[in-house]
């Protein structure tokens, strides 16, 4: 029986940064545990000489001619941005002035 | 006025070359219909009337110039996963509400070339997750069959918009089953094509292994219409194969006598409807009086395409979705620190289910349970497909239900999510594999005064299109199921 509990949910959850309430990891622990334990019984095949598949095609790198071609303007790339400031996405500061 | 009951794109085709109806008359009849359906059966996220009667007027002054082809001037339904210039991409999600895709998929560029006409953006489960539309961050749609059911998913949307005549086809997206289950739910022919068939630029990404877009249409010759349009190599998708697109329509109407089909015993499965049970053995039963030699056959290990899925999807997406981070585009929570303001911003923007699938990709791919859990079903998938390529050494195609059960009611499913993921464990495998999939009108079952659509999956080898289709168009056309409407047809 895989348990995952409030803790492990709540650190996955600071890996993907997602804010959960109470409520939720809660929720989410029971509920992922009984998807987990389910998805256990693939644990029982013998996967020792079976190589994964990352994609089913047989597709390696694909070049192109490194040419241009038209691009979005700053101001198309820009029209969604919660903040902007000139031709730049606005974001907060990573590092205080101390750093 | 014009009957749009049993509109399909060959007959406004040939409506349109004769000049007894203009794309603008058409799409006008739409509108008009959508208008007065839409408050009961909730199919689109949102409407263009303006853009829409904009290429039909397009369309018609091409038609008038000399320019023909079966999508000019035909107005389509497009699932909220696809970009398309000009209209809002949500993904059904408030995470992405008011985003304004700067460019649109290949695939809508593609059929915009053409000169189809785009209504609108049909609704979807969030992010595409989900078989039933409940989990759309803006409203569930309705079940044309019945009101009070829910009409599959995660395409849920765009197959509600063609079963109730609000377009004449749609475009969806199959990642585990979203364009198979809601047409077997809604009485249409749904295709998954192969893994690399059809591009996936421009269209919003879930699991990026998995994700394919797929035609949901009134019938067999629509599905490769639709399918002819979009299919092909993309530079700008390099998971695009770069192989001849064959002559769809050519594949219609070619005899299947002779032709070996499996029927895999592990996709009758306990809890399986018998309702559905029966309707797949007429199935099978029409399609040997049709000359096909039908027998049972294995394939081990169809228990653990649920479990490997799951885990392999939610992976990618816990990836993929890393990307709204409220910054370059979409909701942004406004908090005063760069970390909280990720944190917040999609705690607020995505909906229940988009977050239990974020936790457990990200708990599979996490230090200490990556090989247990991801590595384990990537190698256990190599064995799921390895089942397929035995099997299609000696079978044509593989006959089996699209769905153990019949649509349920709106609010009625299951609560257990480990319950709730069974209902699509006959589409998941043939995901994981990355073979081509169709599901067609195969019947229907009687329950509470409603009659409730079941569909037929056919499923082929990689690339063989033309063959499911073919097989596929015989059914139909002994079968003709799919001439039959929804009780609102006429509304």
């Amino acid at each position: 029986m895989t348990r995952l509990s409030a803790d492990e949910v709540q650190h996955v959850a600071e890996l993907v940064k997602l804010k959960l309430t109470a409520a939720e990891i809660e929720l989410f622990a029971s509920q992922l545990s009984a998807i987990l334990d389910y998805a256990a019984q693939i644990q029982e095949v013998d996967t020792s000489q079976v190589p994964p598949t990352a994609t089913v095609l047989p597709l390696r790198s694909i070049m192109r001619d490194d040419v241009t071609e038209p691009r979005l303007s700053v101001d198309e790339a820009l029209a969604n941005a919660p903040n902007r400031q000139d031709s730049f996405f606005k974001v907060h500061a990573i590092l205080d002035g101390s750093q | 006025m014009i009957d749009l009951s049993t509109l399909t794109i060959h007959a406004c085709h040939q409506l349109l070359q004769k000049r007894e109806i203009s794309a603008v008359e058409l799409t006008r009849a739409y509108l008009d219909r959508i208008e007065r359906l839409e408050p009961r059966v909730k199919a689109y996220l949102h409407l263009a009337p303006e853009l829409a009667l904009a290429q039909a007027r397009q369309a018609d002054a091409r038609r008038a110039g000399g320019e023909d082809n079966p999508l000019l001037g035909v107005p389509l339904a497009i699932k909220d996963m696809l970009t398309i210039k000009g209209m809002p991409t949500t993904a059904a999600s408030r995470i992405l509400e008011g985003f304004m895709p700067p460019y649109e998929a290949t695939v809508i560029s593609r059929l915009r070339a053409l000169g189809a006409v785009f209504l609108g953006k049909a609704n979807t489960d969030e992010f595409a997750m989900g078989w039933s539309t409940e989990n759309s961050g803006f409203f569930t749609t309705h079940n044309p069959w019945d009101l009070t059911r829910v009409p599959g998913g995660s395409s849920g949307g765009p197959a509600a918009a063609v079963a109730a005549s609000e377009a004449v086809a749609a475009l969806g997206t199959d990642t585990g089953g979203s364009v198979r289950q809601p047409a077997s739910w809604t009485n249409l022919v749904g295709m998954r094509p192969s893994y690399g068939r059809v591009s996936r630029w421009g269209v919003v990404a879930f699991a990026s292994s998995l994700d394919q877009v797929g035609p949901l249409t009134r019938d067999v010759r629509d599905n490769a219409l639709l399918l002819t349009a979009i299919a092909g190599a993309d530079p700008r998708d390099s998971t695009t194969m770069p192989l001849e697109i064959p002559d769809y329509q050519a594949a219609l109407g070619q005899d299947i006598r002779g032709m070996r089909f499996g029927l895999p015993r592990e996709y009758f499965t306990e809890g399986m409807h018998p309702g559905v049970r029966q309707t797949i053995i007429d199935a099978v039963a029409t399609l040997s009086d049709l000359g096909a030699h039908i027998e049972e056959m294995s394939l081990p290990t169809t228990r653990y395409g649920m479990p490997v899925y799951y885990l392999v999807a939610t992976a990618e997406a816990s990836a993929n979705l890393a990307r709204y981070d409220g910054v370059r585009y979409g909701h942004s929570a406004g908090a005063d620190t760069m970390w909280e303001n990720y944190r917040q911003t999609r705690g607020q923007g995505f909906g229940p289910e988009v977050k239990r699938r974020i936790i457990l990709g990200a708990y599979a791919l996490s230090a200490g349970y990556y090989d247990a859990y991801y590595l384990q079903a990537q190698k256990v998938r190599t064995l799921i497909r390895q089942d397929f390529e035995q099997a299609f050494a000696q079978y044509d195609a593989l006959i089996t239900p699209v769905v153990p059960i019949p649509p349920y009611k709106i609010g009625a499913a299951p609560t257990d999510p480990v319950e709730m993921y069974l209902t699509d464990i006959l589409t998941l495998p043939t995901a994981l594999a990355g073979v081509p999939c169709i599901s067609v009108p195969a019947g229907f079952i009687a329950e509470d005064g409603a009659s409730l659509p079941v569909g037929l999956q056919i499923i082929g080898k990689p690339f063989a299109e033309a063959t499911i289709l073919q097989i596929a168009y015989a059914f139909e056309q002994a079968t003709l199921y799919h001439r039959q409407t929804p009780p609102l047809a006429h509304d």
